[in-house]
């Protein structure tokens, strides 16, 4: 008993129940007749399914209803039959050229470069499905009892929706992505869901017990093993309504340790619904928004674009980025264009430094909005001291000139990302007031996998020694030193990685606003007075 | 008959896969004119209002859309959909 088969974690969570096996479409075929017949019934097929999917999608509310959307608007545009309709007129039978032109369109999106078209495989291979059942005259898969464990090679996103959810359930895949509709779905209605468990998926029957926080799988679990899975259940509902219930509160661990949870902003309407007293202020601020709304050189609306966040977090701190453009983030004009490897080339601070009279724009905009209020500023991709100190002498430039000028400014407090494995390990040689480790960029440069996922996903963990080795190095650093330390990747923000956080020295995350509850939630669970030696406290 | 061209860049966090490329063809079928779309300023250049046809072209983030439009809204067409593109379709969170 108890063997357990690994995958990938897709959505959290955790339940036991028994294994129901969906099994792919029949490959039965279709009695041909005339063509003309066969382009009627192919037209039907398509506004039958279409009829069933916007049911769905109008019976459905948010993001499963968008995504239902998707598909009616797809199959709405007749040049998705285009080329089955050509081979009907060529006497094919309405199936065999609905699947062969399908095929097509799918293989052009598996071989995507790009994971997320890659996940849209599965969206076309279940509107292909639906309208092969119409016809074929074959039944929808409805005939899962609810609390089942689905037990599938993949998942298409509408068969999610027909499933019966109300009394639990979790997903298990043999193939799968954690990037495709199916699991956004099971994330947003809290179904457990593993990916990604190979050719072993069709071993798996009985009772299940899924874990999708580790992307595991028990087949046969033994009793101890089924009690830990309900009392792990059990307390997960618990706490999601307890952490909602006290969003507003400060995040203080058992032992009264108080931990800054602040929130990251992409976009200025990011904090539209967010109180500002539920959180410790801004942690990081991701300028490249200003590109968007064309003020990469426009000091004015700069400067109305910080003030307004300054002003929104009425006394607290406020965390921006200077422009962090390059490696995944081009910008035409601005970024070095057909770099073989960006995220190794010309991005953040270095390319500042090189544009210098765009860089200057956004720091005199710095400095005048530092005059309303608590406002650092952070540095992207900082790999030597003299990058800090060249930026921090064209700072101390734009606060001299606006002075001149009569313009109200005052010099901020400047820090640095800690993402460059260099300046991790050599952190003692910058003399910068704080310093915001970038969990996502340090993990993929410590451990030199890709942050795209894919492949390497499973390599890139934050939890690899050398990683939380680094962090630890970092805190301990700004705690000698009476200098903040913050985090202000995706990592923060993930329960899992709290505890190993915390106990490496961080005291301050900076989250997404959608995450801020659980994040708080997750610190009040911990208890670091188990751990006196690393109880050091770094300051808010 | 008026022709209007434009170019903006895709800066949302998926680039042009389902969801972006359904609301690109929504709004382009609001409009008259023939619209077109490209990765490149001198194409191939596809249907605009064709949700199928978009999501072929796979555009990732960083890539340079490219509008072309040919009707009596055409000015108003490419606006629309640069500033649909620039506001990274109305919806992404961080």
């Amino acid at each position: 008993m108890d063997v357990k088969l690994t995958g990938r974690a897709a959505s959290p969570g955790m339940f036991a129940g028994p294994a129901a096996r969906l099994s792919g479409i029949a490959t039965i075929a279709r009695q041909q007749g005339n063509a003309a017949e066969e382009a009627a019934a192919l037209l039907a097929a398509v506004a039958a399914s279409r009829a069933e999917l916007s049911h769905l999608a109008s019976s459905a509310n948010g993001e499963a209803s968008r995504i239902m959307g998707i598909q009616v608007a797809l199959l709405d545009d007749d040049a998705l039959s285009e080329s089955a309709r050509a081979a009907i007129a060529d006497g094919v039978a309405a199936d065999r050229a609905w699947r062969e032109a399908m095929a097509v369109e799918i293989a052009g999106y598996e071989h995507a470069d790009d994971e997320y078209f890659r996940a849209r495989a599965a969206d076309l291979a279940d509107m292909r499905d639906r309208v092969l059942r119409h016809l074929l005259g074959v039944e929808v898969e409805t005939a899962v009892a609810a609390g089942s464990v689905v037990v599938a090679r993949d998942l298409p996103p509408s068969l999610f929706m027909s499933l019966d959810w109300s009394q639990g359930g979790a997903i298990v895949l043999g193939e799968g992505s954690a990037t495709s509709h199916a699991a956004m779905l099971a994330r947003s209605r809290g179904v457990p869901m593993v990916v990604g468990i190979g050719p072993g998926i069709e071993t798996l029957d009985g009772t299940l017990v899924v874990d999708g926080e580790q992307g595991s799988v028990v087949v046969a679990p033994g009793a101890a093993t089924l009690a830990e899975a309900a009392r792990r259940r059990t307390l997960a509902a618990r706490a999601e309504g307890e952490a909602r219930a006290r969003a507003g509160e400060p995040a203080i661990t058992r032992d009264g340790t108080r931990i800054g949870v602040m929130i990251n902003v992409a976009l200025p309407s990011d904090i539209e619904d967010v109180d500002p007293a539920s959180c410790d202020g801004i942690g990081l601020v991701r300028t490249e928004f200003l590109v968007a709304n064309g003020a990469l050189r426009d000091e004015e609306r700069q400067f109305e674009l910080y003030r307004d966040l300054v002003r929104w977090a009425s006394g607290r701190p406020v965390t921006i980025r200077t422009l962090d453009a390059g490696g995944d983030k081009p910008i035409p004009g601005y970024t070095i264009a057909g770099e073989t490897n960006p995220f190794l080339g010309m991005r953040g601070v270095r390319l500042s430094l090189r544009h210098p009279e765009v860089f200057r724009v956004q720091l005199r905009a710095l400095a005048r909005a530092a005059a309303l209020g608590p406002l650092k500023v952070m540095l992207p991709m900082v790999t030597t001291p003299a990058e800090l100190a060249e930026a921090r002498g064209m700072l101390r430039d734009a606060v001299d000139t606006l002075r001149v000028e009569d313009t109200p400014a005052i010099l901020p407090s400047l820090g640095i990302m800690v993402e460059v494995p260099a300046a991790a390990i050599a952190v003692d040689q910058f003399d910068a007031a704080f310093y915001s480790i970038g969990s996502n960029d340090l993990v993929q440069y410590v451990t030199a996998s890709s942050r795209d996922g894919g492949e390497t996903a499973a390599l890139g963990e934050l939890t690899h020694p050398a990683v939380l080795r680094l962090i630890a190095a970092v805190a301990a650093h700004g705690a000698a030193t009476a200098r903040e330390v913050s985090l202000c990747g995706d990592a923060g923000g993930d329960p899992r990685h709290i505890p190993a956080l915390l106990e490496a020295g961080v005291r301050i995350v900076s989250v997404a606003p959608a995450v801020l509850a659980r994040t708080k939630a997750a610190v009040r669970a911990l208890d670091l007075g188990m751990h006196p030696a690393k109880k050091a406290h770094v300051g808010l | 008959m008026t022709q209007s061209t434009a170019s903006a860049l895709l800066v949302n966090e998926v680039g042009l896969h389902a969801r972006p490329s359904v609301k690109l063809t929504q709004m382009a079928k609001r409009f008259v004119s023939r619209l077109e779309v490209a990765l490149a300023a001198d194409g191939p250049w596809v249907d605009a209002k064709s949700p199928v046809k978009i999501m072929r072209v796979k555009a990732p983030r960083g890539a340079t859309l490219h509008f072309r439009a040919s009707g009596p809204d055409a000015t108003e067409a490419v606006r629309a959909l640069v500033s649909l593109v620039e506001s990274r379709f109305d919806e992404e969170k961080p």
